[in-house]
């Protein structure tokens, strides 16, 4: 793939494609599977998103420890100001595959499981909205392929690595360029969408309770949701970021580096070790090693 | 170099994709050394894998490897149940593994009929895994290819003796990487195919007097 955004963007200007169309000839061009290996790929991967946004909507399942379920359906009956938009419908699909993916349920990575909420919720939470065919779908998923395949060459998409900026970060700046793609913007529009939304999740720690993908994992996936909803809102109306996208994602990836080890999946900071995260996982883990035998 | 397809993928069995899906495969990799299935396995999980693997169903995820199951089968889930029905012998330990070693990574070692196996693995992020060795030999093995895994005298020929059956059998090579530990001692040979080996292939290997240990692992990432 493409090691800056900048060429990719530029690239895809100049030929007056779109950053998934790009994306998805530059893979094909690589020679390890044609195009219609890769779509057909993503195409089941826009299939399993979608029933893990519908699993999750169910409402019924509780995760491995207990700790998460269920909420995903609140949001569905949201009654809050924006309720029956974009913007609740987006956090309860996040909420919905996360809630999946903590309860070991099937998702897709994208780019990790723990960040696999953000991308299928912008995306469906928008095609609730917006009529958009499985083909466009399929290319918005190469363009989000794309994002997230620079950010892992410059930075990291590992929480334990880089925290959760590597992981619900990228998957915002991945959601936002794929939701400007989708609603039409430019694949400029697309790439400032991306820093606008990363610039919003610098810094971002990893700090699970217990170690396990569930608090605040599942919560961070609707937020993550919000700030790439933020990001394609001001990119769609011609905000234009000053710091160009690949200095943001460098930076996202020194932060990483000098983060320290407690606030990197590691369960020594953060939420997880204030005193209600430590009684909670306490109780939690005990039970989990116990129902193991 | 990294695809669209590791980004937007992989269709696994949650929770995590470095501590669940890459486990599961670093499991199958090993697995993949032995003739068959394990009886015995003992596992040495390190850093973050130590820290917070049970919560994240690490464990389960390298029994369902070491059964066969892939990241995407929901079987996972009750992978030690599982285990213990198939007889497999499975321990887990927390260790600090000596040397540079990704803040992910385990160490399998695996026995069945007299036959025993060695692995590390570091689960990279994304689902991504790098088998950094097998048998005591250091690598550097992917997973995303077929691969075919040998131990040969250091002698010369060998690479030659190889490629000339594979192309024989049309199987084409994407990487090869030779390893030994000192002149003169065996050397391991890992090469990664586009297209799983032939039998036609591996009953010529086989029949080559200076290769031992012959596995054909297949693709698991």
């Amino acid at each position: 793939m493409f090691e800056a955004l900048l060429e990719a963007v530029e690239q895809a200007e100049q030929e007056g494609i779109s950053l998934g169309e790009l994306a998805l000839r530059t893979e094909a061009e690589k020679g390890l599977k044609t195009r219609a290996e890769i779509e057909t790929a993503l195409q089941r991967a826009l299939d399993v998103m979608r029933g893990a946004v519908s699993r999750g909507l169910q409402g019924d399942l509780r995760s491995v420890s207990g700790l998460v379920g269920g909420d995903a359906l609140l949001l569905a009956n949201a009654v809050g100001p924006l309720k029956g938009t974009v913007f609740t419908d987006a956090l309860a699909a996040a909420l919905a595959v996360q809630e999946v993916n903590a309860a070991m349920g099937v998702i897709v990575a994208a780019p990790t499981a723990g960040g696999a909420g953000v991308l299928p919720g912008l995306m469906l939470g928008l095609a609730k909205h917006h009529h958009f065919t499985d083909v466009e779908l399929v290319r918005a998923l190469a363009t989000a392929g794309l994002v997230g395949a620079v950010v892992a060459s410059r930075a990291s998409l590992s929480g334990a690595e880089g925290g959760c900026q590597a992981e619900t970060g990228a998957a915002a700046g991945m959601a936002a360029a794929a939701g400007v793609e989708l609603l039409g913007g430019s694949p400029t529009a697309a790439m400032h969408a991306v820093a606008l939304t990363m610039q919003g999740t610098l810094g971002l720690i990893c700090d699970p309770l217990g170690g396990l993908v569930e608090v605040p994992c599942v919560y961070r996936n609707a937020t993550g949701a919000a700030m790439a909803l933020a990001g394609i809102e001001m990119a769609l109306a011609g905000v234009r970021f000053p710091i160009p996208v690949d200095e943001v994602i460098d930076t996202m990836g020194e932060i990483g580096r000098t983060m320290d080890v407690r606030y990197r999946e590691t369960a020594g900071g953060g939420l997880a070790a204030t005193p209600t995260g430590r009684k909670l996982a306490k109780g939690r883990l005990v039970q989990l090693k116990k129902g193991q035998g | 170099m990294i695809s669209l397809l590791d980004i937007i993928g992989p269709v696994m069995v949650g929770p995590s994709s470095s501590h669940t899906a890459g486990a599961c495969r670093i499991g199958l990799f090993a697995r993949g050394l032995l003739d068959g299935s394990p009886e015995t396995a003992q596992v040495e999980l390190h850093g973050s894998f130590a820290r917070t693997g049970v919560g994240h169903g690490t464990d389960r995820a390298i029994a369902g490897g070491l059964l066969g199951f892939f990241p995407d089968d929901e079987r996972l889930r009750e992978s030690l149940e599982l285990a213990e029905k198939a007889g497999l012998v499975i321990t887990f330990t927390n260790a600090k593994l000596r040397g540079d070693h990704h803040p992910n990574t385990a160490r399998i070692s695996l026995g069945r009929e007299g036959q025993q196996a060695v692995v590390t693995g570091s689960s990279l992020g994304a689902g991504r895994v790098l088998i950094t060795n097998v048998n005591g030999f250091p690598v550097e093995v992917t997973g995303a290819f077929p691969a075919l895994v040998f131990v040969a005298q250091d002698v010369p020929g060998i690479v030659a003796a190889v490629t000339t059956v594979l192309a024989r059998q049309g199987d084409n090579i994407a990487t090869l990487r030779v390893s030994r530990r000192r002149k003169g001692g065996d050397a391991i040979h890992i090469y990664e195919l586009d297209q799983p080996v032939s039998a036609a292939a591996l009953n010529a290997l086989r029949a080559l007097p200076a290769i031992s240990s012959l596995h054909a692992i297949p693709r698991i990432a």
